[in-house]
């Protein structure tokens, strides 16, 4: 975990609305865990003053700019704008200052990869299950479900195929892949695969769904969520979400962004969760 | 006199407040730091002037509701609720990390009615890791309708006597912005035994969100801080400063060095640095050394030369 002052290597709109942006970022193809995050922040601006808690879609290696250099180790981020810092980020360029604190959160549970796995993401939810998808040890195990309000809101399904999981496209509308929603998908798919681990991430209704089915199906899932935060480092509390158990007297809160953002659904209580669904920060959804 | 010359002098930051010795005037504001252990991986705490704690209760409190926390132009507002581990869990689990940094450690309290207070001081004042106790009097009186102790000052009174009888420690109590005249809650507390005062607390505040006309807080109304709220933090620490001769803390939207001067200057003898920290977890770090920086620049020797030099 380390505070980076870098820049912006590429920003570019992969359908409409939706960016992808490619950042320097030293050690985090070492570091970055699948499932975990960083704390963006566009550099030196008071406004917007919080950072921007985003999911990390891939940490890899591109050339440097010559021979003689090491290879630039980069991140990329996928964000969809919704509000004022979003706005701000469309218009970063190509050496442009930023910060990125992280890699932070807990991610994905590797142990629970080997046998069939199911990835369901929703919207700007499928970021953080690619660097997931790309651990799987045996990539023919893993089939990937993408659902969307509409086909504007299906992202980088190529990326995915290339991984050779199994890609299943549905849209709400029906402009893309299968008409309706992607939990409806995911349920056809257990009676294939009863004994797939699933894990999810999107919005909290989506999220809720697939909680209700895995539960009746007694299939284990982990899901990545999002809330509003100012610090990500488990210190503003402002993040939290319901632990199994929570009551009045008994309180349970644990911090999305330390404890989580992935958590394992049995950890948590689903009676009353509650969550913010218009984020513009892509933790999830 | 020539750039070099300046920096061989020898520059001193250190300040005293309530009889407690820090080595620069920079600390943080409770509830924006954790614990200390949550930036210890991005900041030195042997840095800092001080540690302030989050506001530790008798018991456990578990908080409200979220979203809890929602930006607003130049600031954010925040219901957390005082989410805390107790004072008991903070005694075995928290402080025995901050007892190795060679940094004073400030433990911010709080209690639900005027003998709770004085239940948590009193525990308080029997730990030699703890350099003193900062007082936040900006919670609810649930004993008497849960009327903010900070905002009625006979009530505001009682609670500090309350925690004076039971505590030898340097006291130093936080006083809400949310008062008709802060110099009165100023006076009282000063008169009830504080032996300093650090205020703003944060503003109330409160953001709708216009498509589903539901407030953006949980709980409705929140706290505001941030760079927004410095201007009127200032004007409050000057008034607090014109109406009590015990030492004033100044906070309030401060993430530069020059935010910090101008609470110097009105005359708090050190500051609190709170949202900023949330914005960047090495912001004192670097507000510490801006502040030397300009102090070289300056040509001053010393930071208490700073202090109370308001010219009007």
């Amino acid at each position: 975990m380390k505070n980076h002052k870098t820049i912006v290597l590429s920003n570019q709109e992969i359908s409409p609305g939706y960016f992808r942006m490619r950042i320097l970022a030293p050690d985090y193809s070492r570091l970055a865990k699948p499932g975990q995050f960083v704390m963006f922040r566009v550099q030196r601006s008071l406004l917007p003053l919080l950072r921007r808690p985003f999911g990390i879609f891939r940490a890899g290696f591109m050339p440097a700019d010559c021979d003689t250099m090491p290879p630039k180790e980069f991140i990329e981020i996928i964000y969809k704008v919704v509000g004022s810092g979003t706005d701000i980020m469309q218009g970063l360029h190509q050496g442009d200052p930023v910060e990125l604190l992280g890699p932070l959160g807990t991610g994905f549970d590797l142990n629970l990869t080997t046998g069939d796995s199911i990835l369901v993401g929703g919207g700007i939810g499928l970021v953080p299950l690619y660097m997931l998808a790309e651990s799987i040890p045996d990539p023919s195990m893993a089939e990937v479900l993408i659902g969307g309000r509409s086909r504007d809101d299906i992202i980088t399904v190529t990326e995915f195929e290339r991984l050779g999981v199994k890609t299943f496209v549905s849209t709400e509308d029906g402009s893309l892949g299968d008409a309706g929603l992607v939990t409806r998908v995911l349920e056809s798919r257990l009676e294939q695969k009863p004994a797939a681990r699933v894990f999810a991430c999107g919005p909290m209704p989506m999220i809720k769904a697939v909680e209700k089915i895995c539960r009746s199906r007694q299939v284990q899932l982990q899901v990545s969520l999002e809330e509003l935060m100012a610090c990500g480092v488990g210190a503003c509390l402002g993040c939290v979400v319901k632990g199994k158990g929570h009551s009045t007297e008994k309180p349970s809160y644990l911090c999305t962004c330390t404890v989580g953002p992935v958590f394992h659904a049995d950890d948590l209580d689903w009676e009353d969760t509650v969550s913010a669904d218009d984020c513009e920060c892509g933790v999830k959804k | 006199m020539n750039r070099r010359k300046k920096e061989d002098k020898p520059l001193n930051l250190q300040v005293e407040v309530a009889g407690i010795t820090f080595k620069n005037p920079i600390m943080p504001a409770s509830g924006t730091f954790g614990y200390g252990e949550e930036y210890a991986p991005y900041l030195d705490l042997n840095a800092l002037g001080a540690i302030v704690t989050k506001g530790l209760s008798l018991r456990p409190r578990a908080g409200n509701d979220t979203p809890r926390v929602c930006e607003t132009i130049g600031g954010m507002l925040n219901a957390i609720g005082l989410q805390n581990v107790g004072i008991e869990q903070f005694i075995y689990q928290k402080l025995p990390f901050l007892e190795q940094f060679d940094t004073p450690v400030i433990v911010n309290f709080f209690g639900n009615t005027q003998d709770e207070y004085g239940e948590v001081a009193a525990r308080l004042d029997e730990l030699p890791g703890v350099a003193g106790l900062e007082m936040n009097i900006s919670c609810p009186n649930v004993k008497h309708g849960g009327i903010v102790f900070g905002t009625d000052p006979g009530a505001a009174f009682a609670a500090v006597e309350a925690v004076r009888k039971n505590t030898t420690k340097p006291l130093i109590v936080k006083l809400t912005p949310n008062v008709t005249d802060i110099q009165v809650t100023a006076r009282a507390v000063a008169e009830a035994g504080a032996d300093a005062i650090s205020l703003i607390n944060t503003l109330t505040g409160m953001a709708v969100d216009v498509k589903t006309r539901r407030p953006r807080l949980a709980n409705t109304i929140g706290g505001l801080s941030g760079p927004a709220v410095r201007p009127i933090a200032v004007r409050l620490v000057h008034q607090v400063v014109q109406a009590v001769n015990i030492p004033v803390i100044g906070i309030g939207g401060i993430s530069r060095a020059m935010d910090a001067l101008e609470f110097l200057i009105v005359g708090a003898t050190a500051v609190q640095v709170g949202t900023a920290n949330f914005v960047d977890p090495n912001a004192m770090a670097t507000i510490i050394d801006e502040l030397e920086t300009f102090c070289r620049d300056e040509g001053i020797e010393d930071i208490n030369d700073v202090i109370g030099t308001l010219s009007v």
